[in-house]
């Protein structure tokens, strides 16, 4: 084997010295999750458990309903991520294929949205989903999602991918009498497929994270989403570190999947627009 | 959580422009009106809510602004410019100061750190592929999730920030209620959630610098940080702008980890804009939605701003390919 230069060793030292940092805290979340009491709430605290504590994990479901708060994120980002992929792929369509007015200064104005920060907008809106009744019961679901049906961003980047068809293609599913519908769902949407996954793993990465939206507006707490229902553990539970880092690690098993199996994905999602 | 991500130039549309004007006579075409019909019916749902969650409460978010509200939040007479007034004040003066010492703490360590690690990862050793996975990680965690193990790390009594601390003999630090370390932890702790994303944007922008480049440097005897200096950092000059930019508007918006961490305090010592905002509509049942609105109109100008230099002054002085 060849003989490391001490350049190279001096990588390694930089590298795994800028590691520690950004791993620690994974390890933390993970490995403190089982640590009982004799680690955790001592002082100087273990960085390694002397038992494991698997105790934790149930005591959790104990404190809190955390399968309640899996179900509400679940359907909050299911039916977010659902209605803006299909709300983009229409939307896209139009703009990419269709011929019709204004259309330049419709994008233009789809383009203006992703200017807008949510925090600027979130007074009118919460004003209007809490007037509608959309804060109580069931209808929870409603007021967490409707402001997030659709997606400039997801338009944009499948407007991309659409524009990389030939226009002929048009042309000929409509002599062909294909019809739009068809080339849409029949041609261009299976050959669009790892555009349309970059878009959903995008929005089920935000959806899952939300949590300004979520804490202002939902008063009952059968509704709580995983986000807000992890906070208030902390809040609720400050004595039993071990407890809260179990809620942690369980919340985060969804995302981790997603990072681990989805990576291609997210490269090409989040940097669309860093690399051209 | 990722940052929303924005987009630099949109390439322009060289489609339907000639397909219009080259046959403008088709206008009478049923089949073309159908075309129309259709293109419509498709935008129709994002026109929808776009127009009713974003454009009309942009609109409300002005009116609000310049209108009292009774205790309920309901607008009430038209004030003026009076919000507007209040702003000019100590308080609100120190919010701005905080907001941009948030960004800067938060900003430059995060891009500055990727930088030196995806340069040293180009080196040429092993196990390249690992630790560029490990140092994407952080992703997988949401906001509310890292702030959760920050709060359990930075707790003064059984944390293991001060653990650490005490180990090598330093007194324990209240990262978290002294007034003067608390913006440069909950920065710190922002700064590890937006980590691995800078790591993942700048080596996308490393593996589209084309090789002949580099081999040709390489060839003229360019090594290390010359290569690194005359070459590799120049061509990543966009992606570096694009991330700065990225992550001053990402920096702007944050709030997860200040609600989580220090509600603002100690003694407003992390109240930024967008918590100030959330403290006037909502906190301890606060519902003053005039004053809030304003701040959320000096929000919106500051974050156009941000995009104004995105477009304009900055980009034209970045090295493209």
């Amino acid at each position: 084997m060849k003989k490391l230069s001490l350049g190279q060793i001096a990588v390694y030292v930089v590298l795994g010295l800028a590691a520690i940092p950004v791993l620690f805290p994974i390890y933390y979340g993970f490995v403190g999750a089982v640590m009982g009491p004799g680690d955790l709430a001592t002082y100087p605290p273990a960085l390694v458990p002397h038992e494991l504590h698997w105790q934790n994990i149930t005591d959790v479901f104990r404190s809190v309903p955390l399968g309640r708060f899996y179900v509400n994120s679940a359907v909050q980002t299911g039916l977010i991520t659902l209605a803006q992929v299909v709300t983009s792929i229409l939307a896209a369509y139009a703009f990419a294929f269709l011929r019709m007015p204004a259309k330049a200064a419709t994008f233009g104005l789809f383009l203006a949205t992703l200017m807008v920060p949510w925090e600027a907008i979130i007074i009118p809106n919460y004003l209007a989903i809490s007037g509608w009744g959309l804060a109580r019961g069931g209808l929870t679901y409603l007021g967490l999602v409707l402001p997030f049906l659709a997606s400039a961003f997801g338009t944009f980047l499948l407007r991309q991918a659409f524009l990389q068809f030939p226009t002929e293609l048009r042309d000929a599913a409509v002599i062909d009498g294909c019809g739009h519908w068809r080339l849409l769902w029949r041609v261009i949407v299976p050959l669009s497929k790892p555009s349309i996954a970059a878009v959903g793993v995008y929005v089920f990465l935000s959806a899952w994270n939300q949590y300004f939206w979520p804490l202002i507006l939902i008063r009952d707490s059968d509704y709580q989403t995983l986000q807000i229902g992890i906070s208030q553990l902390n809040d609720s539970e400050v004595a039993q570190p071990g407890l809260v880092l179990a809620g942690v690690a369980l919340s985060l098993l969804p995302t981790l999947a997603v990072v681990l199996f989805g990576q291609r994905y997210i490269v090409r999602g989040l940097t669309a627009g860093a690399v051209r | 959580m990722p940052p929303p991500p924005t987009v630099v130039n949109a390439p322009p549309d060289d489609r339907t422009p000639t397909a219009d004007s080259v046959r403008p006579t088709v206008r009478r075409d049923p089949a073309r009106r159908i075309e129309t019909g259709l293109g419509w019916l498709l935008l129709l749902p994002s026109v929808v809510v776009f127009g009713l969650f974003v454009f009309w409460p942009l609109g409300r978010t002005l009116y609000l602004s310049v209108h009292g509200n009774d205790l309920f939040g309901a607008p009430s007479v038209y004030v003026g410019a009076e919000h507007y007034r209040e702003m000019l004040s100590a308080e609100f003066g120190r919010v701005l100061v905080t907001t941009g010492l948030f960004t800067l703490f938060s900003v430059l360590p995060a891009v500055l750190g990727a930088l030196v690690v995806v340069l040293l990862l180009e080196a040429r050793i092993r196990g390249v592929r690992v630790l560029r996975t490990a140092f994407a990680l952080p992703f997988a965690f949401s906001v509310a999730t890292a702030s959760v193990v920050f709060a359990i790390i930075y707790n003064p009594a059984i944390g293991v920030a001060n653990g650490l601390l005490g180990s090598v003999g330093i007194d324990r630090v209240n990262w978290l209620t002294d007034p003067s370390i608390a913006l440069p932890a909950v920065a710190a702790a922002t700064v590890w959630m937006n980590f691995g994303y800078n790591v993942l944007v700048l080596s996308a922008g490393v593996a589209a610098i084309s090789p002949e480049v580099v081999e040709a440097a390489r060839l003229d005897g360019a090594t290390g940080w010359r290569l690194a200096s005359r070459i590799t950092i120049p061509l990543l000059s966009p992606q570096l702008f694009f991330l700065i930019v990225v992550s001053t508007i990402h920096a702007l918006q944050s709030f997860g980890q200040i609600h989580i961490l220090t509600k603002g305090g100690p003694d407003q010592a992390t109240t930024t804009l967008v918590y100030s905002i959330y403290e006037k509509a909502f906190a301890f049942g606060s519902s003053d939605f005039g004053s809030a609105s304003a701040q959320a109109v000096v929000l919106l100008v500051v974050m156009l701003g941000c995009t104004a230099v995105q477009f304009g002054v900055l980009e034209r002085r970045v090295h493209y390919r």
